[in-house]
C-alpha cells in the first residue's frame, strides 16, 4: 500500500482538483481530505457519511463569577493576553494551558474538554473516503490530520487497498508537517507564477526536512509558459521529478459547478494529462528525499 | 485604520488585493501575516532594512537541579515534557520537546526547585522595509516549524496606529488566520465564485462573526463560474464591495510578480473609492 499527498504551499492551485481526479484515475484506494478547516474535496466527491464522530481536543477554561474575588493572579500569569480586565476569559485568545485555573487561589476556574470538531468515514462513488470538520476558529488542525490520517491508513490496511490518496491543506505549518507523516510521496502542485514557485520551493524543503519525497505538477501550465520553464529547470537543479503540466481549461471549472471530477467531464486536454501523470506517479518507484 | 485581507480559500487573490490598494494610497503600512508562504513581497519589491529574529519561550531544565519529581510535566497540557526519573542503573531523564511548546510557562512556575530556565527557541524571522513610502513588515516561519501564530503576533506588534494599516492574512479558518485578523477594524474576504470558493467563504464569514470584525466581500475573477456567491451574499446580507473581471493582463503581471496598478494604472481609482467605502462605513 503505498500514501500519496496532494501539497502546494499555496492556495488556489488546483490541489482539490487533481486529487479529485487521482480518486477517479486510481483503483482500490481509500481518499482522505486533510485540509480539516477549510475541506473542499466533498464537493467534488459527494460523500454519503457512513460514521460519525465527535473530535475532542483541548480544554477551555471558565471563571464562575461567584467563585471569582477578583484578585488578579490569572490574569498575571496568562501569557496570551486572554484574561479581560472583567474576568471573563476570551476563548479565541486562549490557548487551553490552564495556568490560569492552577494559580487560582478561589478556585474558580472551571475546566471541560473541548469539542473541536467532527471527523467521518463516508462512502462515494470512488470508493471509501475519510475527512472531518474542524469547527470555526477551534485549534489543533495538525492532531486532526493526523487522526484523519490514521483512519485513512487503517480503512486501506483492512479493505486491502492500495492507494491512500490525501488531499492536502495549504501552508507549511501544523496541518501540512501532520499530512507528511509516513507518506511515500508529495505531489506539489503549483501554478507558473513567481509565488508559486516561492511557495512550492518552500513546501517542497519542508518534505525533504520530514524524509519525504517530492513529485511535481505544473498546473495552468500555459499561463505563463516561460515561468513554466523556470519551475522545471528549478526541479531539473534540486532532483524533483515533474510529473506534468496542464492546461489552462475553463471546462475544469465547469466540473466542478457540477460536483463531477474533471475525469467525469468530456473528453479534453487536461483528462489527458491527468490520465498520463497517474500513469507515471503509480508505477513511479519512490525513494526518501 | 486596520484592514485586514482575508478568505477561506487560498489563490483567491488575497495577496494582490491587499498590494494593490497598499499601492494606491498614502501613508500605509503593510503586514504580511501569511507567514508560511509569505509572497507580498514579491509584489512590492521592498528593500529589507532591519532583520530580527521571531522565538517563542520555551523551558530548558537544569539536569543539576532537578529532583524528577515531575511536577512539570503534569502541568504541561500539551506533554512538551517527559521525565523519567533515575533508577539504581539508570540515570533520570528530563526531555522537552519544543516543538510541542506553546510557551506559557507554568512549568518553570511550578517547580519546586527554580530547575527551569526560559531559553528563546528561534522560529522564524521578522523583516522591516519599506518601498517609496510603504512601510513594509513581514514574517518568515522557519521550514519544518509548525507554530505560525508567534510570529504573526510578533509581525502585528509593530502596528503603527497612525498610518492605515493593510494586513495580508494566510488562508483558512484556524490559528494562523484568527491571529492576522483579530482586533482589525475591518475585513476584505476575497473571494471567487465557484462552489469551493463559496463553501469556504462561508466558513470566512462565520469566523468574522465570531471574531466581531465587520467585513465586506470582493469577487475576484467574477465572471468564471456561477451566481451563487451573489445570491449568498443577498441572503446573508453581505455587501460586495468590488468585482474585478478576470482579464488575461492581471493574471500575467501577477505570474511576472507584478502589481496590477501598474499594467492597469484605472484600478488605483477603484482601489482607492474602496478604501473611500470601507472608511465612511
Amino acid at each position: 500500500m503505498k500514501q500519496i499527498v496532494i501539497i502546494s504551499g499555496k492556495g488556489g492551485t488546483g490541489k482539490t482538483v487533481i486529487t479529485g481526479a487521482f480518486a477517479a484515475l486510481a483503483k482500490n484506494k481509500v481518499m482522505a481530505d486533510c485540509d480539516v478547516d477549510a475541506a473542499d474535496l466533498h464537493l467534488l466527491l459527494r460523500p454519503e457519511i457512513k460514521e460519525r464522530h465527535d473530535f475532542k481536543s483541548g480544554l477551555s477554561f471558565r471563571i464562575k463569577k461567584r467563585a471569582c474575588t477578583q484578585c488578579g493572579e490569572c490574569k498575571k500569569v496568562c501569557r496570551f493576553n486572554a484574561i479581560s480586565d472583567k474576568f471573563i476569559i476570551d476563548p479565541i485568545s486562549c490557548e487551553g494551558c490552564g495556568f490560569c485555573a492552577r494559580v487560582c487561589p478561589a478556585d474558580a476556574i472551571s475546566m471541560e474538554e473541548n469539542l473541536a470538531g467532527e471527523w467521518f468515514i463516508s462512502e462515494t462513488r470512488f470508493g471509501p473516503m475519510v475527512h472531518a470538520k474542524l469547527g470555526v476558529a477551534e485549534e489543533n488542525s495538525g492532531k486532526l490530520v493526523a487522526l484523519v490520517r490514521e483512519q485513512a491508513k487503517g480503512l486501506a490496511e483492512n479493505t486491502g487497498a492500495e492507494w491512500v490518496i490525501v488531499d492536502g491543506a495549504p501552508g507549511i505549518g501544523c496541518p501540512v508537517i501532520a499530512s507528511l507523516s509516513g507518506i511515500d510521496c508529495a505531489v506539489v502542485v503549483t501554478e507558473p507564477t513567481l509565488s508559486g514557485l516561492h511557495d512550492a520551493s518552500r513546501v517542497i524543503e519542508v518534505a525533504r526536512h520530514f524524509n519525504v519525497f517530492s513529485s511535481l505538477i505544473i498546473n495552468k501550465y500555459d499561463l505563463n509558459p516561460d515561468m513554466t520553464r523556470r519551475i522545471e529547470i528549478y526541479c531539473k537543479t534540486n532532483g524533483i521529478p515533474v510529473m506534468g503540466r496542464i492546461a489552462f481549461d475553463k471546462s475544469v471549472v465547469e466540473a466542478v459547478s457540477k460536483a463531477k471530477t474533471v475525469m467525469e467531464s468530456a473528453q479534453n486536454a487536461v483528462k489527458r494529462s491527468l490520465r498520463d501523470i497517474w500513469q507515471r506517479l503509480s508505477v513511479g518507484n519512490f525513494k526518501t528525499a | 485604520m486596520i484592514i485586514a485581507v482575508a478568505s477561506g480559500k487560498g489563490g483567491t487573490g488575497k495577496t494582490t488585493v491587499a498590494v494593490n490598494i497598499a499601492l494606491s494610497l498614502d501613508n500605509v503600512q503593510f503586514l504580511d501575516c501569511d507567514v508560511e508562504e509569505p509572497n507580498a513581497h514579491i509584489f512590492l519589491k521592498p528593500r529589507i532594512e532591519k532583520t530580527i529574529l521571531s522565538s517563542i519561550p520555551v523551558p530548558e531544565i537544569d539536569t543539576k537541579k532537578c529532583v524528577y519529581c515531575g511536577k512539570c510535566a503534569e502541568v504541561c497540557v500539551y506533554n512538551a515534557i517527559a521525565i523519567v526519573p533515575p533508577t539504581n542503573n539508570n540515570a533520570g531523564v528530563a526531555l522537552t520537546l519544543t516543538n510541542l511548546c506553546h510557551g506559557c510557562q507554568a512549568c518553570s512556575f511550578f517547580c519546586p526547585k527554580g530547575a527551569i530556565r526560559e531559553r528563546k527557541k528561534e522560529i522564524g524571522v521578522v523583516e522591516f522595509g519599506s518601498k517609496k513610502d510603504i512601510e513594509f513588515i513581514h514574517g518568515r516561519l522557519n521550514i519544518g516549524e509548525a507554530m505560525a501564530p508567534p510570529v504573526i503576533r510578533q509581525v502585528k506588534g509593530h502596528i503603527n496606529p497612525r498610518k492605515t494599516v493593510i494586513i495580508d492574512a494566510p488562508p483558512g479558518v484556524s490559528c494562523p488566520v484568527i491571529a492576522a485578523v483579530k482586533d482589525s477594524d475591518f475585513c476584505l474576504l476575497v473571494t471567487e465564485p465557484t462552489p469551493f470558493g463559496l463553501s469556504d467563504l462561508s466558513l470566512a464569514v462565520e469566523l468574522l462573526h465570531k471574531l466581531r470584525v465587520p467585513f465586506g466581500v470582493i469577487i475576484n475573477r467574477a465572471d468564471l463560474g456561477d451566481k451563487e456567491t451573489e445570491r449568498y451574499c443577498e441572503k446573508e446580507k453581505i455587501e460586495i464591495l468590488m468585482k474585478i473581471p478576470f482579464n488575461k493582463e492581471i493574471a500575467l503581471a501577477y505570474s511576472r510578480g507584478e502589481a496590477v496598478v501598474n499594467v492597469l494604472p484605472e484600478y488605483k481609482t477603484k482601489f482607492k473609492d474602496l478604501f473611500q467605502k470601507i472608511a465612511h462605513r
